[in-house]
């Protein structure tokens, strides 16, 4: 037909259609981290406390701890308790402990996870053993901490967090001996 | 032969096709190519029919008789796999290669090179991917949705063949549908407005855009499993910073609207042929164009229906659920339309007319199984039970499927020059639709009863029913072998086809001769 534009012109734009639907499939990578930062699910917690760093003497929340194992591996992971009191704006802490029981160095990562994800975005960490690696030798045994601070404006109706941590092997992926003792 | 078919000014095209296998092997004949097309889609669907008869004789007791809990996985995923890219998909293109050309009055596919590579590459791709299932650790076995990890960390090692099946695939498609949409674009006869298109026309065009706007992600997301198998990066797994969920994302970002590059050509179809049997024309030709548009539309925000149960937060529940009941709505003006068409029509009920009402009926019922799954609360107890499975096999088995036979037998006068038999015909749809509804109808209520999917085994309650869903899977698939009787019987005598062989049918591809000459419309019509 007369006006419509050439052939050649039609399929350079389609197939500039499908690069861009192709890269944008790549583009879902980052849009969901971002997604998940703002819904605060997928473990996604809240960035520093910026809040008043007084505390909340008039409530209490209860802070429950989960460890997981992925599937095959070996470690022993637990929390030293199973749950704590805490009140929002105060600095908590817990520590957990992992034991590498095989009879070869190991490397694993820790995945976190919290739960409701309504409270995800009033849960500060300001330290974490998932924000590292961690290498163990054969038998080695380490105390690791996690630090954090629930918000003074986290809504009334949250009485109760959990904490859960997954611990994956990635031994073949990070060698023990490149990585760093984390903890 | 009739005057449209004139070849001057074409003294350089051969008037006929060559002679031997190399005519295949070379054609870039849209009739050509879309024989083929049709000829390699009944092939796998008779490749996939052979491996759902597995499923269904491994299902039809409780208990493990027949295969390995392990095989029958790669039979779940291969079955799946094989219907949707090699019977479906390339079903409608075929179609299109076909019909597109004569509806709208073109000589050809507006790129026929790139019609033949994307034909050839089909072959290729499945010849791959059912090698696997001869490779020492098995076919892939995840399922034809390949959730990671299952298909990374988890897959057997021919998940590599997989991926790269998918890549021939996908840029088959996408070749075709540039093809489609170059075609419609640039190639109507002097006269033919956009709005004067047949539907099936319409349909594809949408679809093509469909097709170009997803198989790229699709092709996206194989590639993030590559590199997560092969190249040590971590898109999908949480122990290198990725999550398996996003894989989800990803992969129904494709798959929703893969749904819909099943159903709309069907749509398509069904719109030519009950305004012919009905003599009458459509309903509302303008709703159905803008109720396509608006189903392709949402197609693409409404994906996390198939992820109610991974956790996402509560607005995103409201917000899928509500997006995809919405889709019902141009949904039922189509299934309105259709109706209305009949309504005080001088019916007829011919095979292809038996087909589409069927489809008009069945779909529905696929459509209102897929309305109760919307509900994010009891999608929640739906969720990887039979009742999934019951709801898409009801839209695509009588929806695409019954669209596409519905199609074959419409246009089989056309393409062969000979008249099917229509007692065969009709005993192929009685006993098709007898058996599709005994396969199918019982897998509501096991699934609402809980029974999960992909399981070789079962609770011994949900017995019965398996074995009703067995026997009409057998019966189902018997007939199928019975519809290439007809066929073949129909290319090889029957009674001449005259150019029109309904008397209700409107439309250009009606104005040559049957069987449709090698080339036609070389010198375009004129539409009013
Ligand atoms: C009114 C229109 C429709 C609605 C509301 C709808 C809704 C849904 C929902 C909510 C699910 C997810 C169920 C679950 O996994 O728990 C689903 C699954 C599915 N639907 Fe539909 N659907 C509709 C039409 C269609 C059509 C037209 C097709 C294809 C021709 C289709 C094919 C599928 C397939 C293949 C699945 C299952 C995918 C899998 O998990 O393997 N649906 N549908
Ligand atoms: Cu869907």
């Amino acid at each position: 037909m007369a006006d419509s534009i050439s052939l050649k012109k039609l399929v350079t734009r389609l197939l500039g259609v499908v690069v861009a639907m192709f890269v944008f499939g790549f583009a879902l990578v980052p849009l969901y981290d971002v997604m998940c930062k703002a819904f605060g699910i997928n473990g996604k917690t809240a960035g520093q406390y910026e809040g008043e760093q007084v505390v909340d003497q008039s409530r209490q929340v209860r802070v429950q701890f989960l460890s997981t194992n992925n599937i095959d591996m070996p470690w022993e992971f637990y929390p030293k308790h199973d749950e704590l009191t805490a009140n929002p704006g105060a600095v908590n802490e817990m520590i957990f402990v992992a034991r590498n029981p095989t009879d070869r160095p190991m490397s694993a990562q820790a995945v976190p996870s919290i739960a409701p994800s309504e409270a995800a975005a009033y849960f500060h960490k300001t330290e974490c053993f998932c924000f590292t690696q961690q290498v163990l030798q054969p038998g080695q045994q380490i105390e690791m901490p996690v630090r954090f601070i629930v918000d003074r404006d986290m809504p009334k109706d949250v009485k109760h967090l959990t904490l859960s941590y997954t611990l994956f092997d990635i031994t073949a992926r990070h060698p023990p001996v490149a990585a760093n003792t984390g903890g | 032969m009739s005057a449209v078919i004139d070849d001057h000014g074409h003294a350089d095209h051969a008037h006929g096709p060559a002679k031997g296998l190399m005519r295949w092997v070379l054609t870039t004949n849209h009739k050509d190519i879309g024989t083929l097309y049709l000829w390699f889609a009944f092939c796998m669907f008779l490749l996939g029919g052979s491996f759902a008869m597995v499923i269904r004789a491994e299902l039809f007791q409780p208990g493990l008789q027949i295969v390995e809990p392990a095989f029958f996985n790669q039979m779940t995923t291969m079955h799946g796999l094989v219907m949707v890219f090699g019977a479906v998909m390339p079903a409608f293109v075929g179609l299109a290669n076909w019909m597109i050309p004569l509806m709208i009055g073109a000589p050809d596919m507006a790129l026929p090179r790139m019609n033949n590579f994307s034909f050839w590459l089909l072959p290729a791709a499945f010849l791959l991917l059912v090698s696997t299932l001869f490779t020492p650790g098995g076919g892939p076995n995840f399922g034809w949705t390949f959730y990671a990890p299952l298909s990374t960390t988890y897959a057997p090692e021919s998940v590599t063949y997989f991926i790269f099946a998918i890549h021939l695939m996908g840029i088959s498609s996408i070749m075709g549908a540039i093809n489609v949409i170059a075609t419609i674009l640039n190639l109507r006869a002097p006269g033919m407005t956009l709005m004067k298109m047949p539907l099936f026309v319409w349909t594809w065009l949408i679809t093509a855009f469909l097709l170009i706007a997803v198989m790229p992600v699709l092709a996206g997301c194989v590639t993030m499993m590559l590199m997560d198998i092969h190249f040590g990066t971590s898109f999908f797994s949480a122990a290198g910073g990725g999550d398996p969920v996003l894989f989800q994302h990803v992969f129904w970002f494709f798959g929703h609207p893969e749904v819909y590059i099943m159903i709309l050509p069907a749509f398509g179809a069904v719109s030519q042929i009950i305004p012919t049997f009905s003599r009458k024309p459509l309903f509302g030709y303008t709703s159905m164009v803008y109720a396509t548009a608006s189903i392709a539309f949402l197609s693409f925000i409404v994906w996390a229906h198939h992820m109610f149960v991974v956790g996402i937060p509560l607005v995103g529940e409201l917000f899928f659920m509500y997006a995809t009941m919405l889709i019902a709505v141009p949904t039922g003006v189509k299934v309105f339309n259709w109706a209305s068409t009949m309504w005080q029509g001088s019916l007829t009920f011919e095979t292809p007319m038996l087909f589409a009402v069927a489809f008009v009926i069945l779909f529905s019922i696929g459509g209102f199984s897929g309305l109760m799954l919307a509900i994010a609360p009891a999608d929640f107890q739906y969720q990887d039970t039979y009742f999934v499975v019951a709801h898409f096999h009801y839209v695509l088995v009588p929806g695409a499927i019954f669209g596409i036979f519905a199609s074959a037998y419409y246009w089989l006068p056309k393409w062969t020059g000979h008249m099917y038999d229509e007692t065969l015909g009709k005993l192929h749809f009685w006993l098709s639709f007898v058996g599709m509804n005994l396969t199918f109808f019982p897998m509501h209520f096991v699934g609402l009863a809980g029974m999960p999917r992909r399981i070789p085994d079962y609770n011994l309650q949900f017995a019965d029913f398996n074995m009703v869903s067995s026997i009409g899977a057998f019966m189902f698939g018997a007939t199928q072998i019975f519809f290439l009787f007809i066929v073949i019987k129909t290319i090889r005598g029957g009674a001449p086809a005259p150019a029109k062989p309904w008397d209700g049918a409107e439309g250009l591809e009606w104005s040559v001769p049957s069987p449709a000459p090698y080339h036609t419309f070389t010198t375009p019509p004129e539409v009013k």
